[in-house]
Order: C-alpha cells, then structure tokens, then sequence
C-alpha cells in the first residue's frame, strides 16, 4: 500500500550517488562563510529534521509502514539529553548515548506492538503510542517539567556559536546519511524492500518477515534517536510540543514532500519545508493554512515527492 | 514585518554578507531606527491573548507616534504559535537575522522561558509583560530579562489571602491547572492564608485543559469548606465557571479567584456564572482612576472590547519602553544604558493611574485591588474595586533575600505553615 | 467508582459515540480515516455558537451546524478525497493537511477566545439523582447519545440506504457489482459522518466548550474509541465510546499524571493482539 507512494524500485547507481553525495557535502560545507548567523541556524535546523525524516523514509519508503509516532521517539531524545545534564549532573558525553538507548527502547516497545499491522491501522497504532509518550512528557511534571520542560545550557562552549555548531551537525549528519544508506543498501535493506513489495512472497521464501520489520523499526528509531540528541544541542531546551503529533507529522510531511523511498529527499523535503515556513510567515501569519495547502497539493498532484518525480520523469525519458 | 521591510533585510543582508561588510552593519544601525521584536502567539491555544499583545503594544504608538528621541521605531511582530519551539526558532530569526535591539512579549509560560534561555547566551534585552513565572525575577535571574508592566505568579495571592482571612474564610481548598502558573499563585495564597492562622483543607490540581471538571466540583461539594481558591485561564476558565454554575454550587461557596479567571479574555464571553466571582490584580478595568477610565475607554472605542491583561500590560510595557529610550536619547544599541534606564524609570503615566516602579530584582511593586465581577449599565462584564492593598511587591511582607532560601513553588512545596 | 464518576463517564461517553460513530461510518465503508474529523467537530460547534447566539436558538444552533458541516463534508469528498480514491494513505495524509486549513480559516473567523454554544433555559441547573446533585446538560447529552444510536440502528437495520451501506462495508465491490451506485452511497455516508461530526460539535461545545486546540482532543479520543470498537461497527464505536468515557472519568481521578496512559496503554494493548479491534472484519 505504501509502495503507493514510494518509487523505489528504481534508484541511481551508486556512483551517481557517490558524486552527488559528495558535491551536496561540499556544498555544504562552504555555506556558513556566505549566509548570516540567522540562516546557518536555519541551515542546522534543516540538517537535524532532514535526519529526522530520513529516519521516517527508512520505515514508510524501505520497509512500507508509515508512522506517525516518531515525533515521540525523536522527542525522548531531546528529553534525555536535557534531563541527563541540566537536571541529573551527567557529562553530555554520557547523556548523549543514553538518549540514543532511550529512543532505541522505545523503538523497540512501539516495534513489538505495532509491526502486525499494516497500512492505515500501523499509522493509527503509532499515533496512539506517540500521544502515550505525549502524555508522559506533559503529566510527569516532576521528571519532565510538565508544559514548561527542562531548559539549560548544556551546549558545550567550544561548540557554542553557530558556525561550529552547523560543522557539528554537517559531521553528524554525513556519518549518519552515509550509515542510512549503507542500512538500506544492505543485503539486509533489501529484504525490507521485498517484505515492503510482497509480504507473503518474503515469507514463503523463508524469511522472518516479523524479526525484520521489528529490526528495521529499531534501526530507525536509532536515527531519529540521534536526531533528536543533536535537537537537544541545538536548542538548549524541550518541551511537550517535540514529542507532540504535529512533531511526527512535520517529519512525515518532509519525507513525502521530498519522496518517500529516496532516502535523500527526506533532506530536500525537510529544505524545503522550513524554506517555505520562513519565507511565508515573513508574508503572513497563516502559516497553517499554507502547510494544509501543501499537504492536500502534494497528495493529489505529486505522492512521489520532489526526487520520485525527478526519477518518474527521467525514467520516462530513457524508457 | 510587511514585504518591502523583509526585501530590504534581505537585501542588506546578502549584500552586507556578500561584500564582507558585516561588522559596518553595527555601525550603520545607530542612526537607523529602532527596531523592536514583539514575540505574540498569534495561532495556536492563546491566539485571542496574542492579537491584544499587538495591539495593545501598537496602540500605544498609534498614539504617541513612531518615534523617539529623533528615532524612527519599527515593531517587527513574529508568531510564536502558543508553541516553545517556535518561539525560540522566531527569537532567533528577530535577534539574528532582523537585529532588533531587543525583544518583547510572549504569553504562556513555556514560551517565554525557552526565550529567556536564549537571550541569557546572547545578552539581548528581553521585556515580558506577561510571563510571571517567580524564579525570573526571584531565584533564576537574568540580567536581561526585565518584568515591565508584568507581576509575578504569587504577588497578587498574598494580598488577596489576607482579605480573605479578614472576610472570616478559615477553612478554603485551591483548585488549579497543574504547572508552574498554578503552583506558584496557590503557593502564594496557601503561605500567607496558613501564616495568618487559616487551613488548606485540600488542594486538586488538574491537567490544563480539563474538559470536565466534575470529579473535582463533586469533591469540592463535600468537604465542608468556607471558600475555594481558583486557579484558572482561558477555556479551563470558562468551563470552570459554567460547570460550577451548573452543578449548583455558584451561590453556597464562594470562589476567590486568581486573576486570570476573571481577565477580560475570559469573562467577556461568560454570562451571569461570572457575575460576583472575587479576584486580586494590579488592573482593575472598572477602577474609577482618571487614568483607567481613559484608557479603558479609548481602548473599547478602538477595538470594540474591553482591554484584558494582556493588551493592557504591553500598552504599559511599550509605554515603560518608550519613556526609557527617551532617557537615554535613543541610543538602543547600549543594552546596559537601556536596561538600566528601564529597571530605574518611575512609571507616572500608566493606565494604571499611579506611580510605578520596579524593585531590585526586576518585578514592579503595584497597588493590588481586590475586584468583583459585576454588569456594567450595558450589560458587558468588568471587574470593579472592592478593596487596595497598597505597595505590594513580589515579595509581601517578607525579607527578599530570608524568602529565597524557600525552594519555589511547586506541587510539592506551597509554603504551608502547619497549625 | 462512584455514581458521580460513573454519570461522568457515561455522558462523555454519550458525546464521544456521537462524534466516533461519524468517524467510523467514513472508515467503515470508505476506507478514509477522517483526520478532518476533529476539525469538523470544532467547526460544527462554530457554526452551531454563532447561529444558536443569533437566532436564540439551541435547536437552530444544532441544525445549523449539521447543515454547515455536511455541505463542508460534500466539498471535502467531491472536491478533494475523490482525486485520491483507492489510496488509503494519501487519503488519510490529505485529510491531516485539511484539518490544517480549517482550523486555521477558523480562527481567523471567529478568533481565539473560548465559546460556549449558549443551551436553553430548561437545560440549565442541576437535578438530584439519588445522592448526587448532577446539571441537566450532562443527562441531555447522555440521552442525545442513546438516542443517535437508535436512529443510527434504525437507520443501518431498517433501511434501504442502511443495508446498502452496510454490505458495502463489508464487501464494496459486490454492491458495486450488483448495479448499484455505490458513489452516491459514498457520498451519502460522507454527509451523515460530517453532520455526526457538527452536531458533536455543538453539543460538546456547550460543555467542553469550543477554542483551538479543542479539536485534537477530541480527535485522538474518537481515534481510540474506533481503533478499540473496529472500524465500521456502530455497536464497536458504543462500546468503545463506553470504555473510553469510563476510562477517562477514572484515569483523571486515580491517576492523573497517567490519565493518557490509562486510555491508550489499554487500548494499544488491544490492537496488539486483535488488530482490527473488537468488531472489527478484515477487509
């Protein structure tokens, strides 16, 4: 169902890849000598949710389930690094893969109950696990600080400014991209593929259709653990809102604006997104009405995102 | 900020990187204007309170016009969407990107906490008319981050747990929204009711938005107490006020209210289950000061409502902020002129009537009315005076420095002096 | 549990089956999780203010609303759902971008502040059921609950449009088959769960009252009621509006920092094992 959205049955060879890949870092690399502070913060804020909906396209492009519950998964992250060195005295070094196993826990609680379903019904249940976690963060006040969060500067000064903050997230941001792609491209990736294509075929050629699904859940979890480990340095602060739906739908949204099933367009859809939030509320306030524009447009005119289409077109043109 | 400003910014910010002219755009913006970041939630759960913080804060230039100390004054307005995250993400681009002097604004809580976290790395000043968490200007301080025009969650209890113990109340329970906000004005009444010789006989605190506030009113029935202390806003507010009506209780035990249960913003759309309710606040709407009466009615003529907190503490803050600036010439870009200028001024010229004027940690020292909810000769519901309690600060009666070593409010800590 | 919280639990049951049985009808026969459900929840109650306060009229308000939302619904699935027939997930994504746009549209007509929808005289107060005082509303909206599901019953069990909707829920290509037009029966059951939505709305609204944000609320315990109930059973939306009434009357008094938990630790648990709910039939 998902492969309705996806288009990755044809992807570019790894060469093509290779070059792109390392042109986009370069690129990269040389923004912050050109842009104002504000847009190399801009620039760090689209690397950490291009890694975060990267993390969502590993699921709803590679394996055909969609989630929306890893705003929460993302979120605990965040949580854990600000409670772990704000509030409990650890050395980030520390928090950091604390926050990581954390996420990863949680991907795996939300795996065990929700690789049994597909389609719709694995959306709802991870929506419904997301606002559990939700729930958590707003109530538990004493560990979470209820609506007021935790906040603390627990950015390490020599990262502080944020020129080297963005080198920071760039660095990550490359392992992470290349570790994804790697994941996908793995013997490994391409059984999710298959389960994504034909579940029962997979299974009738003997693989353990369940233990992969549950794998891959937690590998992407993973990602967006660490994803939200960076948001925690990048903002110094946490609060319900992100571990919130409009969180899981944000990183959902970026991975389909950009294509589901591209992996890379997971970073062009979270540009594009927070391009156009900044560009519109410089306009107008309506921000939201523009975001629901998007959404309904890209469902009816372009599913396969930015690169699907690119690749829909191209294919149609060697073909 | 309207589209030829957002090209001109643009522009001069692409041309300033782009030349390597960076560090002149400094030198440059003394002679410019001065430009201020208003931070309002304008979508989102509070959105009605942040359409008032705009025009409260505008009208006031409206009527003293754009400009001070030969100064033009451009007010940059972003949305922080009721949302912490985007907060922070619009104090960014108001701080970085469109270099304001300075920032103002924001409403709830979370959001101006994540903003204060920010500019305490950046320095910039930042005034909060609203935001009333304690420890900003108690325990937390920033240099930078100046109450003006706002109070502090607990200061407007104190004085209003008094007046209660002198109606004869010695028996109340508080029910409140269950955050910092809530703690904090409980605390606040529940310390002094109980050093004044009173009982908290329970305290409920619920999740904010409660839709159904039963469970507790069925509670509250039942325990054989003289008063309730209630700590509510916006649509907790409302549905506080209705149920309570419903469920037969309005009439046989009376409400002390916070202050935001009978703000404009809440009462304006409430019927007779409002009429009578009891509060404590700086602002009293209905207060016959020649000042007040003004104000309240140029602001009813200007935006057809009565003005609630919220548009009234930004009108003060803009006023607070533009007699400062005149004090230093309009020489914005000296953040330690400025702030100094706004923690001495004495603020005559507040719609408020009196002088005020801020104590040594930031927060104004106000004159607390004790007000009633009643109808005015149109029908409309305002707050009238029914008592003042003179020069009441952030800290009571007690020693600043002896109160501090109290932890702050929360759940588990609200000062209560056991009998 | 006491009788207080047991009439608490009940009547928000009542509202929340009004609301679900909309959401699950859509689900049931269109395959389209309404995520715009909400946003039509918040825009019935609206309508339903602004007219009720205008006419002086809780029943207009009611109808009004109804009305309102229904020809909202008809543009929805006409004007938009129907460019993504047959994928379920670009239907439901559209339906999140939908709820944007109303939700924002709405605040900028009726602004901010907290409405209630204003309910007649007689409606007003409380009656003594046996050792509790409890308001009038609450026993209207738990009798307004009872009565949309007769009429719902009736409506599925006794007639024409009833079994058609009824078959296609469990077979649409068959009643398609069969010659009839099973757009128009689309349609129909589109309106009917939009007018649901409006008239929960405005009942709700009366004592939830109506500010943004309500709608989410709303629509995540619609999600759980029909998620637990399976999709398309009227008698699975009662019993799960019925759980997740009681649930939340009893989370919010004995556990509040775990209120979610109490309501969706349950009924994750469920779909863990029945995947399709309690009533729920494969497709």
């Amino acid at each position: 169902m998902s492969s309705v959205l996806s288009t990755a049955s044809r992807t570019s060879s790894p060469r093509t890849t290779a070059i792109f890949f390392a042109g986009s870092v370069a690129l990269l690399a040389i923004l912050p000598a050109v842009l104002p502070t504000y847009h190399v913060s801009v620039a760090t804020q689209i690397l950490i949710f291009g890694l975060f909906a990267m993390s969502i396209d590993i699921l709803a492009g590679y394996a055909g389930r969609t989630s929306l519950g890893h705003g929460a998964i993302f979120g605990t992250a965040t949580y854990v690094v600000l409670y772990g060195v704000a509030n409990a005295g650890l050395p980030l070094a520390l928090a950091i893969p604390l926050a990581v196993v954390a996420a990863t826990l949680l991907a795996a609680i939300f795996a065990a109950l929700a690789i049994r379903t597909t389609g719709v019904y694995f959306l709802l249940l991870t929506l419904a696990l997301g606002m559990i976690v939700w729930g958590i963060c707003l109530r538990w006040s004493v560990v979470t600080g209820g609506e007021n969060g935790i906040r603390g500067d627990i950015r390490p000064a020599f990262i502080g400014d944020a020129r080297s903050f963005y080198y920071v997230t760039l660095g990550c941001s490359v392992v992470l991209t290349w570790a994804m792609w790697r994941f996908i491209r793995s013997p490994f990736g391409l059984t999710l593929s298959g389960i994504r294509d034909s579940e029962s075929r997979m299974r009738s050629l003997g693989y353990n259709v369940s233990l992969h699904l549950f794998i891959g859940f937690v590998m992407s979890g993973v990602f967006a653990g660490l994803a939200g480990a960076l948001y925690a340095l990048f903002n110094n602060f946490v609060s319900p809102s992100t571990v919130a739906l409009t969180q899981s739908v944000t990183g959902l949204l970026m991975a389909i604006v950009g294509g589901v099933g591209t992996l890379f367009g997971a970073l062009i859809g979270s540009f594009v997104m927070i391009a156009l939030e900044n560009f519109v509320s410089f306009y107008t306030q309506r921000w939201l009405t523009v975001l629901g524009l998007v959404f309904i447009f890209t469902m009816i005119f372009a599913p396969a995102g930015v690169l699907g289409t690119i690749r829909v077109l191209r294919a149609r043109r060697q073909g | 900020m309207d589209r030829r400003t957002f090209l001109k910014t643009t522009a001069a910010a692409v041309g300033g990187a782009g030349l390597g002219l960076g560090p002149m755009r400094g030198a440059l913006a003394q002679t410019g204007p001065i430009k201020i970041g208003l931070l309002a939630p304008l979508t989102g759960v509070i959105a009605a309170g942040g359409k008032e913080v705009v025009e409260g804060f505008q009208f006031y230039f409206e009527q003293n016009g754009l400009e001070l100390a030969g100064r033009k004054i451009e007010v940059i307005v972003e949305d922080d969407a009721s949302n912490p995250d985007t907060a922070l993400q619009k104090a960014r681009r108001l701080v970085e990107q469109s270099n304001v002097n300075f920032l103002v604004g924001n409403i709830l809580a979370n959001t101006g906490l994540a903003v204060a976290n920010y500019v305490k790395g950046t320095g910039t000043p930042y005034f909060i008319p609203v935001i009333a968490a304690d420890d900003l200007t108690q325990r937390a301080r920033i240099p930078n981050v100046i109450r003006i025009a706002g109070y502090s969650a607990s200061q407007n209890s104190r004085p209003f747990a008094d007046w209660a113990y002198k109606q004869g109340y010695r028996k109340v329970a508080t029910i409140s929204q269950d955050y910092t906000f809530g703690h904090e004005q409980c605390g606040g009444f529940a310390q002094t009711f109980t050093e004044l010789g009173g009982t908290i006989v329970q305290q409920f605190w619920h999740p904010l938005n409660t839709s159904d506030f039963s469970p507790y009113l069925g509670q509250l029935a039942g325990l054989g107490i003289d008063a309730v202390f209630a700590m509510e806003t916006g649509a907790d507010a409302t549905r506080f006020a209705k149920q309570f009506a419903s469920f037969g209780l309005k009439g046989k035990l009376p409400i002390l209210a916070a202050q935001n249960m009978t703000d404009q913003s809440v009462i304006r759309t409430l019927g007779p289950e409002a009429e009578g309710l009891v509060s404590a606040a700086h602002f009293c709407e209905g207060a016959k000061e020649p000042a007040t009466v003004k104000f309240v009615a140029e602001y009813e003529k200007k935006f057809g409502i009565l003005p609630s907190i919220y548009g009234f503490s930004h009108y003060s803050g803009a006023m607070w902020l533009a007699e400062a600036i005149k004090k230093i010439g309009g020489k914005v870009e000296d953040k330690d002129a400025l702030l100094k200028a706004v923690r001495e001024l004495e603020l005559s010229g507040s719609p408020l009537g009196k002088t005020v004027k801020l104590d040594a940690y930031g927060n104004p020292i106000y004159d607390i009315y004790i007000r009633k909810v009643e109808k005015r000769a149109d029908g409309k519901l305002w707050n009238v005076p029914v008592e003042t309690y003179p020069g009441v600060s952030q800290f009571w009666k007690y020693d600043p420095e002896t109160y501090m070593k109290q932890p702050a409010y929360s759940r588990d800590f609200q000062g209560i002096k056991k009998a | 549990m006491n009788l207080f919280q047991l009439l608490n639990g009940l009547t928000f049951a009542a509202l929340l089956f009004i609301v679900a049985s909309g959401f699950t009808l859509i689900f049931g026969l269109l395959r389209i999780v309404n995520l715009a459900h909400g946003a039509l929840y918040l825009l019935g109650g609206y309508i339903g203010y602004s007219v009720a306060t205008w006419t002086g009229s809780f029943a207009m308000g009611i109808f009004g609303a109804m009305a309102g939302v229904a020809i909202f619904g008809l543009l929805l699935e006409g004007g938009l759902l129907r460019f993504v027939r047959g994928y379920e997930l670009r239907q439901v994504l559209l339906t999140v971008g939908v709820a944007f746009v109303i939700n924002d549209m709405a605040l900028v007509v009726w602004g901010g502040d907290s409405f209630t929808v204003p309910t007649p005289d007689f409606l007003n107060g409380a009656v003594k059921i046996g050792p509790v005082f409890y308001p009038k509303y609450r026993m209207f909206v738990l009798g307004a609950g009872i009565l949309v599901f007769i009429l719902l019953w009736l409506l599925m069990n006794k007639t024409r449009l009833g079994v058609m909707i009824r078959a296609g829920v469990d077979d649409a290509e068959m009643v398609e088959a069969s010659g009839i037009n099973i757009r128009k029966i689309y349609l129909w059951t589109f309106l009917l769960g939009a007018a649901l939505a409006g008239l929960g709305g405005v009942i709700g609204g009366a004592f939830l009252s109506l500010y943004p944000s309500a709608d989410a609320e709303i629509l995540v315990f619609s999600l759980a009621v029909v998620i637990i109930g399976g999709r398309g059973s009227l008698p699975g939306a009662a019993i799960g509006a019925l759980l997740v009434g009681l649930l939340n009357s009893v989370g919010q008094v004995m556990f509040p920092e775990l209120a979610y938990f109490v309501i969706f630790g349950p009924m994750a648990a469920l779909l863990a094992f029945r995947p399709l709910g309690l009533f729920g039939k494969a497709a």
